[in-house]
């Protein structure tokens, strides 16, 4: 009898050590992790597509040059298409190969979009990247590639697993945002665009330095290739873009091989550099960072135009008569437009119509 | 593999866990296979030194041993037919065959040790030399220096010189042999561990023992502390300052000297608690290596305290054969006919001394800073020794000794003393050392002790605060572990207590330790050595 009490004992004794342990531990990564609700946001989009009705008809893959430079909500307001945009800051082609791969376990959609800047970087450039595009990703195969896919060698898989790990030392840079969105988040984009109101016109745009060698790398190619063949594979249209980005700079090599892909494996090709005039994109309102990025204005001048190619292209349904969907679309529009104003508010801006 | 690495904490955790697991014969035999795998991953080719060294000693042993049995064997066939004469010629001439055993095998591995670690600290000297006579230069060569080598090569030459005296048989199993070689958590940075203290209780078979276990983890969970939370934190503000000797002057390198010293005793210390604690948690018990060794109130006592394992194997093997031997005895006489009795007896203490204080400097790095700074250990302890009469005088006129301010005022005196000789570790060569301690009676700048410019060596405040809390934590574990472990006295609290300190330091470590991306994974000092 007093031995039975005794195990007991020990096993309460454990399992409530266990207890205080492991959720110590959990509520100190929950702390410790960064939220990117203010000040860098990039790095929470990708979690946010998991809080979607998965029933999209365009996704977008790719870097900032789309996650800056396609509104969804103008594509769903004018053309009826219902599209994300799965991005982050420097989103590498291998991460946007996973991401993709990561959607279709929940949709598929018609039109993939990627933005093939990403071409340039055939190995990760920097962590903090790194950890933008994958910690929001949901754990899954898709995920685990990608992280490997990705580590520089500083980093380690465990770091990803248990993130208290990558961000042990945050604790003196701790805000109160870190507390209050320790369980919660808030939303920082529009289906996956980010919103940017701001004018800085185009100035003293940077030129390209001459390259010792133009050829993308065997790694990048890798993941056009396999980003070419899953689409086929679930019988999506991939259409391929290069945003009107002034810089960095993009070589006429550069081009010259990627319309030579597009053509090989019969993709549509968007150079929006060169429709510059025809959608009528204005450097000196239409960037918020000097031709980096398109800012808002801009923005809505792409989604009209690839808006077009997707309805008379691609084919794309006008589904605005849907009831539930537009209904969701409503609300949206609704937030999209309060952005906008606390937006102009804050840079002191007129509102734009 | 770091210790401080994923990688290493799995690999020890996976070990621990299998090592209860097997059927107990097979521990010891996991344990070399563990051990020769920690090695491959460090580098392959390290193996094949590993292995020379390990067969050439096993080999060279089991040689005397059966020598030893021979001329048993044979005397006792040949009791009453031999002469004493005959009898002690042959003990000699067999001791020769044994000595010569001794002699080969010590050539190969400490010429193993020598080619690897200093042909290139010859080359360079020889440059020196060529410059001179304006000759063209020598090549250097490129060899990897595997790890741990200094310490493996000790510990079994030191098993040999040992099989040599008879202090004990000859191990026949080569393969438990070379577990004693290479037994993985000492590689790194020893203990050099004895044959007669380590063999014993790596073989044992053990039963798990939660107690034994948790205590050994919680050792090598303070050592983690150490390493982490306040060695590899230091590093940043001693690297800075001594990677930029045209900045950092003065002040800055006064305040260097003690970092160093700090962040030495926490990495080194740090390390051997990681050790010892692992081998613990399997039932094994490795020799203490420190005994707080900044309490000391002599150098002669801080090297008593301080690496005592790589201490006493110069002492046993280096001093003692020099000192005893026949040449050294007859300059001891020769000294003592010609330079008076009280000179004449010193001397050859101070020879055999300068000897191994030489060898202690070039063991621990190849490089004329190293050999300068075990001579300068030599003559300060040369020097005291010459000076005891004095203090013996001035304690009689003055009875201080024993007064805790007195004790106090030795203690300090002693790491002052410590901080400057271990300056010679720090920078690149001898003229950037001696520059920099020039710098600190020439350069007038000892207001950056206090106008923030501290702040400006790569730790923040918040960082100094962490170490003062660090250190000021190691400095009351040392005082307590005066009167008995630590650990044995946490183990009197109650569960609550004892949850809290424990779960209390891992927490530390887990969220102050210098690890990961913006920390530069720093390897333990003395593995260089």
């Amino acid at each position: 009898m007093t031995e039975t009490k005794t195990r007991k004992g020990q096993i309460i004794k454990i399992a409530v050590t266990a207890l205080i342990v492991l959720s110590g531990l959990f509520l100190l990564q929950r702390l410790l992790m960064p939220k990117y609700v203010d000040g860098v946001v990039e790095g929470a989009f990708v979690a946010e597509y998991y809080r979607e009705n998965k029933d999209h008809d365009v996704i977008f893959v790719g870097d900032c040059e789309v996650y800056e430079n396609f509104s969804p909500v103008v594509l769903w307001q004018e053309y009826g298409v219902n599209s994300y945009i799965r991005g982050s800051a420097e989103q590498y082609i291998w991460q946007s190969y996973y991401l993709l791969e990561d959607t279709l376990r929940y949709e598929t959609p018609d039109v993939v979009v990627f933005n093939i800047q990403s071409l340039q970087f055939s190995e990760s450039q920097r962590e903090a990247y790194n950890r933008m595009s994958l910690e929001g990703m949901r754990w899954s195969a898709s995920k685990v590639k990608a992280i490997f896919a990705s580590m520089k060698d500083n980093e380690h898989f465990l770091d990803y697993v248990f993130p208290i790990l990558r961000y042990h030392s945050r604790w003196s840079e701790l805000t109160a945002a870190d507390v209050e969105y320790m369980f919660t988040t808030k939303r920082v984009s529009h289906n996956g665009y980010y919103m940017r109101v701001d004018v800085k016109a185009a100035e003293n745009v940077p030129q390209g330095k001459p390259l010792a060698d133009y050829n993308f790398g065997e790694n990048a190619w890798k993941y056009l290739e396999k980003m070419t063949a899953l689409c086929a594979e679930k019988g999506i249209q991939l259409i391929l873009i290069k945003a009107p980005s002034l810089y960095p700079y993009w070589y006429p090599e550069w081009e010259a091989q990627v319309e030579e892909y597009a053509e090989k494996n019969n993709l549509p090709y968007i150079n929006f550099l060169e429709l510059v005039d025809e959608i009528g994109i204005d450097y000196t309102t239409d960037t918020y960072d000097g031709g980096l990025h398109m800012n808002l204005s801009g923005a809505e001048k792409l989604s009209r135009y690839i808006g077009r190619v997707f309805r008379e292209e691609a084919g794309l349904p006008d589904r605005r008569g849907e009831e539930k969907l537009s209904a969701v679309w409503a609300e949206k529009a609704a937030a999209y437009e309060e952005e906008k104003r606390a937006q102009y508010q804050y840079y002191g801006m007129e509102e734009q119509n | 593999m770091l210790f401080t690495s994923y990688g290493f904490i799995g690999f020890a955790a996976v070990l621990v866990s299998a090592y209860y697991l097997v059927p107990k014969r097979c521990q010891w035999g996991l344990l070399l296979a563990a051990s020769y795998l920690f090695y491959f991953i460090a580098g392959p080719s390290a193996l094949l030194y590993l292995l020379a060294t390990t067969a050439a000693v096993w080999f060279a042993a089991l040689q005397i041993e059966k020598n030893v049995r021979r001329q048993s064997a044979y005397l006792k066939a040949r009791k009453d037919i031999l002469s004493k004469d005959e009898k002690k010629e042959y003990k000699a001439e067999q001791k020769r065959v044994r000595a010569r055993w001794v002699a080969a095998c010590l050539l190969l591995s400490i010429g193993i040790l020598a080619v690897v670690k200093y042909t290139n600290f010859f080359i360079s000297n020889v440059n020196g030399v060529l410059d001179a006579l304006d000759r063209p230069q020598l090549s250097f060569v490129t060899l990897a220096l595997p790890m741990g080598i200094s310490f493996y090569t000790f510990q079994a030459v030191g098993y040999l010189i040992d099989v040599y005296r008879g202090k004990y048989p000859a191990e026949k199993n080569p393969f438990r042999f070379a577990l004693f070689v290479s037994f993985f958590p000492l590689l790194v940075q020893g203990p050099i561990s004895r044959f007669d203290e380590l063999g014993g209780t790596l073989y044992q078979e053990h039963t798990f023992d939660k107690v034994t276990v948790c205590s050994g983890l919680q050792r090598v969970l303070w050592g983690y502390f150490k390493k982490m939370v306040i060695a590899d934190r230091m590093l940043a503000a001693v690297s800075t300052i001594i990677g930029h000797t045209d900045t950092y002057t003065g002040a800055y390198v006064f305040v260097g000297m003690i970092f160093y010293t700090l962040e030495l005793y926490a990495d080194f210390t740090g390390g051997i608690d990681i050790t010892i604690g692992l081998a613990e948690a399997m039932g094994i018990t490795v020799q203490e290596n420190f005994r707080r060794p900044y309490f000391s109130k002599s150098l002669k006592e801080y090297w008593r305290r301080w690496h005592i394992s790589m201490c006493s194997w110069f002492r046993e093997y280096l001093f003692y054969p020099v000192s005893t031997s026949r040449a050294m005895q007859r300059f001891s006489k020769f000294a003592r006919g010609r330079l008076g009795e009280a000179v004449g007896r010193r001397l050859p203490v101070y020879i055999s001394s300068f000897i191994v204080w030489f060898a202690t400097g070039i063991w621990h790095g190849a490089s004329w800073n190293f050999i300068v700074w075990g001579l300068l250990n030599w003559a300060v302890l040369m020097l005291s020794e010459e000076l005891e009469p004095l203090y013996q005088r001035f304690h009689d006129r003055f009875p201080v000794n024993g007064r805790g301010a007195y004790k106090l005022f030795q203690t300090g005196r002693t790491f002052l003393l410590v901080c400057v000789l271990n300056i010679f570790d720090c920078y690149p060569s001898l003229s950037v050392t001696a520059g920099a301690l020039g710098s600190m009676f020439t350069v007038r700048n000892w207001s950056v002790l206090w106008d923030g410019s501290l702040m400006a060596l790569g730790l923040s405040g918040l960082d100094y605060g962490i170490l003062a809390a660090g250190l000021l934590l190691m400095l009351g574990v040392s005082l307590a572990q005066r009167s008995g472990s630590v650990r044995e006295k946490i183990r009197t609290l109650r569960y609550p207590a004892r949850f809290a300190i424990w779960y209390g330091l891992f927490l530390a470590v887990l969220l102050m330790g210098a690890y990961g991306i913006g920390y530069d994974a720093s390897q333990f000092i003395y593995n260089q050595f």
